[in-house]
């Protein structure tokens, strides 16, 4: 039995140095050379200036952009050093009064919408950091961008498919609508001034 | 269930079904040591590592030198994890200044990354250095998965030697495993993950301006630094207002690349694959689920052609994928339907083109049900445990899904080698039974099963359930429901009622199990769990893997008993149901009882709300 304390000891060496050194710095190095973009953070630049990334979500909650889904991070909604999820039971009463309380104030900015709220709208995601929403949830939406910022409803729609992710091979995922992609493209575009 | 949900699902098992063959041919080749296509790169490698270790890769062991070595083995690479834990303040590569691991905070990432299961007790972006998840845990996903899959390499020796005593060499097996399986395979997944947006670098958090800067209350801080009241006795808030956000950066996709081959689980970031710099699209999420089952799935196809028999491989694949595929869509459809009073409240929960509806709280859009679905029962069929949805917020019927193949003994593809170790002690009590059935000793693959071989594979088949009921009949008694926190006691169940038990009856079977997945709401980083958890992992992984060796030494001794006409065949539909029903009937008698108190009386409280 002594016999394998040497092959133990070294090995545990010699496998540490393979796959806990020398492996992610091959991939560290590959990456940076050949994925700079993505290996960096798929950060958005405006005007030189970093504004976000293409994958990490933000809070929007003012009446000229649309709104991203809840989020459940802590102690701001969408921080990005602390991912986490409500874990809120469906029965938990918690929960319940969260959707009711977020239902309310989505119909309270949407007067004039009459259809049920879809669901992304209401519930947190897994992250916090979800940087999608819906077709159906951005299209809830429209007639409230359009009207403040004062852009007709088309165009509104137009940005939209813009920033519009289909299935993959149109098969993979769901349909996503990128939130502050599309919020970029809406401060471009203009319109009336707040 | 939209036509879309069965494109996905079928996609998922076609692409995976369309490697067994191809990797379980190479595997083969390895673990046989025969030329792979690879020798001339890493064969270099391989001897380096053997003539520095004094290894010579011919000599062989008997089973208990081999278990020796093994255990020897992982209480040394948890020595290691927990000592780079425990001093990760003091080492390099720390650019966000993390202090080092409470003692029994390390202590259950050590043995959770030794033993395979990936317990994840840590929010990885707020309390792990970039040395430490490269060095202490990156290094582990490797050599646990290797040291599984080592283990059942000698099991597969066991029924195709005849009257010898040894079944090989684990340091052979185990370097081996690592350096021509586990490597490679990573490092294509890892670069193909960083293509789709999987950050890969050394920089510090970055920081970027919010498009539309949000104001928060934050409590006002008092002179003594405790929160200010009013005459009232409320906090004291103030308007702050947020106009950066951080973004979290490191050496992820060369860690989780290895975190899904190798059945591990244990995340880069707190939500794990959920986090979209962790699993940033469909396609990435795509490699990640296939990349769960890959290994457990080729190894069938390894099993059958070094027994000589493919079919015996084929019929153990199709018994798991028996069991699969319905629960799968079990958990689709059970999320899809949705909650009854979410919806009763206006919510729009309708799958349509314009979104997948369902129960959508604790899941990403860009998953949406199918995806979080499919990963759900992907990520517990085998022992991965790393998660793209919250179980925690899963319908009662969506949920029970994973806790129960947990509890099924993570035999169902399972982890990489002791899946398929755990399958095959299945496979013994199978032919047993039916062996009793007719009356006649029962033979497995040309060894006879007799009563040594049936003790062993019992203790391999019961010890999780006990250490999963009471482990959590321990903590619901009252260890397990308060913890300290400073001066306050607070609750670690973060849902009242039937879902709070939940949490934490999969807790322990998931560590029970060495799955590693939570129903993340229970607080668990703490004293209790820490320490009644880690016990767990280490006793449902070592306690297994040395009664699994010692069945492996005792068929390898055994001569040959060419098959009569009383043989069970074990390639066929007859020995799939056999193998099924085995499987099934030991999970569910063993843990209807307590699933119905959590997951099926939730389900009634849900549908009479």
């Amino acid at each position: 039995m002594n016999a394998h304390f040497r092959p133990c000891l070294v090995l545990l060496t010699l496998l540490t140095l393979l796959t806990g050194v020398a492996y992610p710095a091959l991939i560290t190095a590959v990456a940076q050379a050949v994925f700079h973009h993505q290996a960096n953070g798929s950060v958005i630049m405006r005007e030189g200036k970093a504004v976000g990334s293409d994958f990490i979500g933000q809070a929007f909650d003012g009446p000229r952009y649309f709104w991203s889904r809840p989020s459940a991070t802590g102690p701001t909604s969408y921080n990005g050093a602390a991912s986490s999820g409500s874990n809120l039971g469906p029965t938990n009463p918690a929960l319940l009064d969260a959707i009711k309380g977020r239902v309310e104030v989505i119909r309270a900015a949407h007067p004039n919408e009459t259809k049920s709220v879809p669901v992304d709208l209401v519930t947190a995601s897994a992250s916090g950091l979800d940087p999608h929403i819906s077709p159906a949830a951005a299209e809830y939406q429209v007639g409230r961008v359009a009207n403040a910022r004062g852009l007709s409803e088309e165009r509104v729609r137009e940005l939209i498919a813009g920033n519009t992710e289909g299935r993959t091979f149109g098969a993979l995922g769901e349909p996503c609508v990128n939130v502050l992609r599309l919020n970029l493209s809406l401060d471009t575009e203009g319109g009336n001034q707040e | 269930m939209t036509a879309n949900h069965w494109i996905q699902i079928f996609l998922f098992v076609g692409v995976l079904l369309a490697t067994v063959k191809p990797l379980g041919w190479f595997m083969s080749r390895v673990f046989q040591g025969q030329p792979c296509g690879l020798d001339r790169v890493l064969g270099p490698i391989e001897r380096l590592f053997y003539r520095l270790a004094g290894v010579d890769p011919k000599s062989e062991m008997r089973w208990k030198s081999y278990a020796f070595a093994v255990m020897l083995f992982s209480v040394l690479g948890f020595a290691f994890v927990y000592l780079i834990l425990r001093l990760q303040d003091r080492l390099p590569l720390n650019p966000q200044g993390f202090s080092a691991n409470t003692p029994d905070s390390a202590f259950n990432t050590a043995v959770s990354f030794a033993t395979n299961t990936n317990w994840q007790g840590y929010g990885g972006e707020t309390t792990m250095s970039y040395l430490s998840q490269m060095l202490a845990l990156s290094v582990q996903n490797f050599v646990s998965a290797a040291t599984g899959i080592a283990v059942l390499i000698a099991v597969i020796r066991g029924f195709t030697r005849r009257s010898v005593e040894t079944i090989g060499n684990f340091w052979v097996d185990l370097t081996r495993s690592t350096v021509y399986v586990l490597l490679p395979l990573s490092i294509v997944l890892a670069l193909a993950l960083v293509s789709q947006g999987v950050v890969q670098n050394f920089q510090p958090y970055q920081s970027v301006a919010l498009v539309q800067p949000i104001s928060m209350d934050e409590p006002v801080i008092g002179a003594g630094g405790t929160p200010s009241v009013d005459a009232e006795g409320n906090a004291i808030t103030q308007k702050k207002v947020i106009s950066e956000q951080q973004l979290p950066m490191g050496p992820a996709a060369s860690q989780i690349a290895i975190k899904q081959l190798g059945t591990n689980g244990g995340g880069y970031f707190n939500v794990n694959s959920a986090h979209p710099y962790e699993n940033p699209t469909p396609m990435s999420n795509f490699l990640q689920v296939l990349s769960i089952l890959l290994i457990p799935g080729a190894l069938c196809w390894t099993f059958g052609d070094m027994v000589g028999d493919r079919l015996q491989g084929w019929a153990i694949l199709i018994a798991m994928l028996v069991i699969f595929v319905p629960l799968v869509i079990g958990v689709v459809g059970a999320e899809q339907s949705g909650v009854p009073s979410q919806i009763a409240m206006g919510v729009d929960e309708v799958a349509s083109d314009m979104q997948s509806g369902g129960n959508m709280e604790g899941k990403e859009l860009r998953f949406g049900i199918v995806n979080s679905g499919i990963w759900a029962a992907a990520t517990t069929a085998a022992s991965n445990g790393s998660v793209n949805s919250m179980h925690d917020s899963y319908t009662p019927l969506g949920g029970l899904v994973p806790m129960w193949l947990m509890q099924l003994g993570e035999v169902v593809f399972g982890g990489v080698g002791s899946g398929l170790y755990g399958m095959l002690m299945f496979a013994i009590v199978a032919v047993f039974v039916a062996g009793l059935m007719v009356g006649r000793t029962p033979e497995y693959l040309g060894k006879k099963i007799e009563a040594y071989e049936m003790k062993m594979a019992a203790l391999v088949i019961l010890i999780p359930p006990l250490v999963v009921l009471i482990g959590t009949a321990v903590a619901v008694s009252g260890l397990g429901l308060d913890y300290a926190s400073g001066e306050d006691v607070k609750g670690n169940l973060n849902n009242p009622g039937a879902h709070g038990y939940s949490e934490v009856l999969y807790a322990f079977s998931s560590a029970g199990n060495n799955n590693g997945s939570a129903f993340a709401g229970l607080t668990a980083n703490e004293p209790f769990y820490n320490s009644a958890l880690g016990i767990a992992m280490w006793i449902s992984r070592f306690w297994l893997m040395i009664p699994v060796l010692a069945i492996a030494g005792s068929l390898a001794r055994k001569k040959y008993t060419p098959a009569g006409a009383g043989t069970l065949p074990t390639h066929n539909t007859l020995f799939v149901v056999l193998l099924v029903g085995a499987v099934l009937l030991v999970g569910a008698l063993t843990f209807v009882p307590a699933l119905a108190l959590g997951p099926i009386v939730e389900h009634l409280q849900m549908t009479a709300m």
